[in-house]
């Protein structure tokens, strides 16, 4: 928590007639940072975004934005901030040049740079194309595209994208999250990604928070928070040998990254906060064992998520 | 400033590049070729080497064998600045929204009233090019026909006629935007808008003589003059409650400058060849008579567009 948070919530409350959708929610995302904002439906991901948008007022809290306050503040906000909502549309009759230029002139850019900026961010995300083609022609997935050129002509320092991925096939999805992913690397965009796609946060996010019923349960690091989640050990291996010797379970317990070792049976298994599967059976094979079956598992972000949300239900 | 700019250029290129607004104006250069049409056929008979004001007899001559309601002012007044009006506007903010524009639009860096502002002010300027264009035409081939150039006074008078008839396009326009914005879907937006039309251009009529009737002696019953007028004289200010109403009587005082009274005595003129009072008002009279109707007129609009601009800005954008 120690660099200079671009998007920071403090307290952040929102209440739509007498719900309170946003429960005193804390954020600290900071500069460069690509943050996966989890939660299931109606978890207010959407409505944070909006108040930190200066979209919605906050009945109570703070939003900010790169120190600007969104209610106060919200042109300043808004100029360098983007905004990909859920149910993102654009105008149908125009072309995708034409729409991305109302982007651009709406920003203020010269005519001259928003040119040059609209056949690139079109070339970044590969729709050069059917740039003089109406929108009303695209498919789901060239308009999500399409937005994420949007959101290029205008070169924010935070972009907010609200469920990118829905309803668009496996294909299109790794393409748009690759496109992501390599948009926060080139440029050095702070993005905010709103998902309950999990593996997909997981792809392409280095943080993330996981709200539930407008409360933050967890922020941080993907890694950290595995750790946290799992006492370290986010790979478990099970082994079982024909006898187990306390040899074994020696020379297990001293490879390096094995966290914790536990009997069952004639099995062991074996935490480790690496994939140590080839290090597991060496030991064996050394302590003279007979492994017979070895089964290697990996907590997924979505073990995760579902331990804190289910801890938060009860 | 920028942003307002922005949208009303965009907003401008959709209404005219539109298919709605190409049928618009097909059916508003078929007005214009009516209103010639009749001027042709009818024009010779009513001027006289006395008549004064021939050129706006271009504008108010009517048919003897069609009803009153295809005068060239009616047709503007009753149907086509309504029509051109709610189509303009019905779909103007709720179309966004379904179509996820607005949230984009609202997240780019402008004041939110731009983009109201920037829609009404493109399709008050989209009307008023229709209306003027239509106006110029009819002027045009007119003047060709009688010959007779325009007096400034008559210029003048139609100059009146056209800000006042922009002006409530511009009712039409911000009624329709005010749906657009309290209803989500389009086809409810567009049937209130056409609802409110009906009802003033049909029901108002009869539901002023319904209140005249209960409140004093009915009309078929009376017997005085003194009951007779006291009846319509309710009716006519019931029926001044509408703005079309309004406005037809305010522009039958401007281009018709033999008019020098409202009411029930339009009412009975208009219905032939009458003259009841041959000599035409001054342009200052004219305007003295109306000049509540103008206001009125420009009231409304402002009410309109006030509520729409208050509702739009305080609305929230919700998850």
């Amino acid at each position: 928590m120690s660099g200079q948070a671009v998007v920071e919530t403090v307290d952040l409350t929102k209440t739509y007639d007498g719900t309170t959708v946003v429960d005193r929610l804390n954020l600290h995302i900071e500069e460069g940072q690509t943050f996966g904002f989890l939660g299931p439906n109606g978890a207010g991901k959407t409505t944070t975004i909006l108040m930190l948008l200066g979209l919605t007022e906050p009945t109570s809290g703070v939003a900010r934005i790169s120190g600007y306050n969104s209610t106060r503040e919200p042109l300043k906000v808004k100029r360098i901030s983007g905004y990909i909502p859920e149910k993102i549309g654009f105008y149908e009759d125009l072309t995708a040049t034409q729409n991305l230029a109302y982007t651009a002139r709406l920003n203020d850019l010269s005519e001259e740079l928003f040119t040059k900026r609209i056949g690139e961010s079109l070339d970044v995300v590969g729709l050069s194309e059917v740039a003089g083609q109406k929108v009303g022609e695209f498919s789901r997935g060239m308009v999500q595209r399409l937005a994420i050129a949007d959101i290029l002509i205008k070169m924010p320092k935070v972009a907010f994208m609200d469920e990118p991925t829905l309803g668009i096939d496996p294909e299109g999805v790794n393409q748009i999250l690759d496109l992501i992913g390599r948009i926060a690397k080139e440029q050095k965009m702070t993005i905010v990604m709103c998902s309950h796609q999990l593996y997909q946060v997981q792809r392409i996010c280095s943080h993330v928070g996981i709200i539930v019923k407008g409360r933050m349960l967890v922020e941080g690091s993907l890694d950290q928070l595995m750790g946290e989640a799992f006492g370290g050990g986010r790979f478990k291996v099970e082994v079982q040998l024909a006898e187990i010797t306390s040899e074994i379970v020696d020379r297990i317990k001293r490879i390096d990254g094995v966290v914790s070792v536990e009997r069952s049976g004639d099995s062991l298994l074996v935490g480790c906060s690496e994939d140590l599967g080839p290090q597991i059976a060496k030991a064996i094979v050394d302590g003279n064992g007979l492994l017979t079956q070895m089964k290697i598992q990996s907590y997924a972000l979505e073990d995760m998520y579902m331990k804190y949300f289910h801890e938060a239900e009860v | 400033m920028r942003g307002l700019i922005t949208v009303f250029r965009k907003e401008l290129a959709d209404d005219f590049t539109s298919w709605r607004f190409i049928i618009l104006f097909a059916m508003v250069f078929l007005a214009g070729a009516f209103t010639l049409y009749v001027d042709s056929q009818n024009i010779g008979g009513e001027v006289t080497g006395t008549t004064q004001f021939i050129f706006l007899k271009l504008y108010t001559t009517s048919d003897q064998t069609l009803p009153g309601l295809f005068q060239f002012l009616n047709l503007i007044a009753v149907f086509f600045v309504p029509i051109v009006g709610i189509a303009l506007g019905f779909d103007a903010i709720n179309e966004e929204r379904n179509n996820g524009t607005m949230s984009r639009l609202l997240s780019q860096p402008i004041y939110r009233d731009a983009v109201i502002n920037g829609k009404f002010l493109a399709g008050v300027v989209t009307i008023a090019i229709m209306i003027t264009s239509i106006v110029l035409i009819v002027a045009g081939v007119g003047l060709r026909m009688l010959g007779v150039p325009p007096s400034s006074e008559e210029v003048i008078r139609l100059l009146i006629f056209l800000v006042v008839t922009i002006f409530y396009g511009a009712f039409w326009l911000g009624l329709a935007i005010l749906f657009s914005i309290f209803f989500r879907r389009v086809a409810t937006s567009v049937l209130a808008s056409i609802a409110v039309w009906i009802f003033l251009f049909f029901f108002m009529p009869m539901f002023a003589g319904f209140i005249a009737n209960t409140m004093v002696v009915p009309l078929d019953q009376a017997v005085t003059a003194d009951e007779y007028f006291s009846n319509l004289g309710i009716q006519s200010a019931v029926l001044q409650l509408s703005p079309v109403r309004l406005y037809q009587e305010a522009i039958s005082v401007i281009m018709v400058p033999g008019y020098r009274t409202m009411g029930q005595m339009i009412q009975l003129m208009g219905s032939g060849t009458v003259r009841l009072l041959p000599n035409p008002l001054s342009l200052g009279q004219s305007l003295l008579m109306v000049w509540p109707h103008l206001v009125s007129i420009v009231a409304l609009t402002a009410v309109c567009f006030a509520v729409s601009y208050v509702k739009f800005m305080r609305e929230e954008i919700r998850a």
